[in-house]
């Protein structure tokens, strides 16, 4: 059995023709997780308890002539900061490195009764903040593509593990492009679906009104199919939407004849580099498949970083406060009262990133700065999403970079916290809208590096943006 | 200079964060040029336009509320199971009100 390849349709065939059993499949998708993992440190830990149980259920729906589920037997891998009942859920962080959650998330419940199986937990940025995966209290993650460069961030395991073959899909999460940006590194499709469409009860707040749970996968086809299992409105998140969710999976039927598809302006001037040729390249793909392409107008892109990073911090300022030594496991030896305690805790348990966006985040909800930083910001984000919707007057798909490079070496950025917010450009400005995105990759640098293409579509249009990537996938990308 | 050490270690009390020499001092040079950046943000009249706090779509007014059905909670020995210190059913912190 070549775990390493599969595909979510193949597992199917495999477990319903008896060729092999979900237990079987679990098992050997675990040694070889375990086996490949020092070459990447994608995974923090494994669950095999978790993913055997899953499968013998699989294994005793099929017996009985059930449905085993849509996601059956299939391995997964999840990020850390989407909590799982039992098994250490860390964050990345110190102050979480024992902490094992009570309850599962929404996403994980959904993927369990579908039949898939949990696997592991994969290593990401500090609370998720991060672009490098570089920020973990547990080390960086190498990119399996090229060992001496990072996999992208935040949720650079999880890209990390499906690039490897160590699993078949994984589920990350995005606030400012933490799905897309590594996905695009490593050379899979990753999908940061509208705002709202997946539940969030379960995954741990970065900035609640950005925050998305997504996944990454191979091939689009499997990243439509896990999208379908864990999107739906959920009681416990009162911003999960009603709105049905559709077979993703009957639209990728390969035909894109006649869809408008939008480059922005105002990207253009980023576009010089050999990623960027890359991306025109895919869009001559598009084309050529029958894609209507123009230039469309985002007039007020050159403000989406600085709304961005004031929004998510300030929301991560306040999601960040809970981690005070009261209630999740890490707590400062020997303070003298109850406030030194929580400086204590929270100085000795923070790493930089995080610290510094707490700081940040505080400092533009201080008195005084409100009104200049974090209203207007707000204002900036409602003038960003109606640009959007303008441009989907005119445009089924706007068409993108992910990044303005592809993966750097370790430790290449570090040292600039700015130039690193700064490269965010590309995703941050779907995320402020809460529209649908997700890269696809789109052919490799002369260094071999892959470079992945953004697809945006209007609010709840999914379907749109699958169809695109899986019809871009079938006629070969860029190879 | 956007931000001086007072204020930096001034947002560090508010944010319950200790923080040593070093990282005030790099805090200070970080923060500074990152709101340096922000005041881009200046450039633009936003006067007229709408905070957006939240992604909005088309949606019923009731949305977002749920029948009120009592499920059964986490319980006492699950929400204390994480904590590093904790008796009698409770969370226990060190002394808070001085004698």
């Amino acid at each position: 059995m070549e775990i390493a390849c599969l595909t979510i349709d193949e597992i199917r065939e495999g477990l319903l023709a008896r060729r092999f059993r979900a237990e079987e499949l679990a098992a050997e998708a675990l040694r070889f997780a375990e086996e490949e993992n020092p070459k990447t440190g994608a995974y923090l830990h494994f669950s095999p308890e978790r993913a055997l149980t899953a499968a013998r259920r699989v294994d005793e729906k099929i017996a009985r002539g059930e449905d085993p589920g849509a996601l059956a037997g299939v391995p997964v891998a999840v990020k850390d900061v989407i909590v799982t009942r039992g098994i250490r859920t860390t964050c990345g962080s110190k102050l979480l490195e024992n902490y094992i959650p009570p309850y599962d998330a929404t996403a994980i419940v959904r993927l369990e009764e579908a039949g898939g199986l949990i696997i592991g937990k994969t290593n990401c940025d500090e609370f998720a903040m991060g672009s490098s995966t570089e920020n973990s209290a547990f080390g960086p993650v190498r990119n399996p593509v090229a060992p001496d460069r990072v996999p992208g961030g935040s949720s650079g395991g999880s890209a990390a593990a499906v690039a490897q073959g160590t699993a078949v899909v994984a589920l990350g999460s995005d606030t400012g492009g933490s799905i897309r940006q590594p996905a695009s590194f490593c050379g899979v499709s990753g999908v940061t679906p509208t705002y709202g469409r997946v539940s969030r009860y379960g995954l741990t707040a970065f900035a609640s009104s950005l925050d998305h749970i997504g996944p990454f996968a191979r091939t689009v086809k499997d990243a439509a199919r896990v999208l379908g299992v864990i999107a739906g409105r959920d009681p416990r998140d009162s911003t999960s939407a009603e709105a049905p969710v559709p077979d993703y999976t009957k639209a990728l039927d390969g035909n894109v004849k006649g869809l408008k598809l939008g480059l922005p302006r105002e990207y253009l001037k980023d576009m010089t580099s050999e990623s960027g040729s890359l991306i025109y390249r895919g869009v001559e793909v598009l084309r050529q498949l029958g894609c209507e392409v123009r230039e469309i107008g985002l007039p007020h892109t050159d403000y989406a970083i600085a709304s961005y990073y004031i929004i998510a911090t300030a929301e991560a300022s306040s999601n960040l406060a809970r981690y005070d030594g009261v209630r999740y496991t890490f707590r400062s030896a020997d303070s003298a009262s109850l406030a030194e305690m929580y400086r204590n805790t929270r100085g000795e348990g923070f790493g930089a990133e995080c610290k510094r966006r707490i700081m940040l985040g505080t400092y533009v909800l201080s008195a005084g700065y409100y009104d200049s930083y974090y209203l207007k910001a707000q204002k900036v984000r409602g003038l960003i999403a109606r640009d959007f919707r303008q441009a989907f007057e005119e445009v089924d798909a706007v068409v993108a970079p992910v990044s303005p490079f592809p993966a750097f070496r370790l430790g290449e950025k570090v040292d600039d916290p700015l130039a690193m917010y700064l490269s965010d450009i590309f995703t941050i400005t779907g995320s402020l809208a809460g529209i649908p995105c997700m890269s696809v990759p789109c052919g490799r640098t002369a260094e071999g590096l892959p470079v992945g293409m953004q697809l945006l579509t209007r609010h709840f249009g999914e379907t749109t943006m699958f169809r695109i990537a899986d019809a871009f996938e079938k006629a070969g990308g860029l190879n | 200079m956007k931000i001086t050490e007072q204020e930096v270690r001034y947002v560090a009390g508010l944010a319950n964060l200790r923080l040593s020499d070093a990282e005030v001092a790099k805090f200070q040079v970080d923060l500074d040029q990152i709101l340096e950046h922000m005041d881009k943000l200046n450039e633009l009249d936003t006067g007229s336009a709408a905070p957006m706090s939240q992604v909005l779509y088309e949606a019923e007014d009731t949305a977002t509320l749920r029948p009120d059905v009592p499920v059964p909670p986490l319980g006492n020995q699950a929400a204390l199971a994480n904590a590093p210190d904790s008796g009698a059913g409770y969370f226990k912190v060190p002394q808070v009100i001085e004698r």
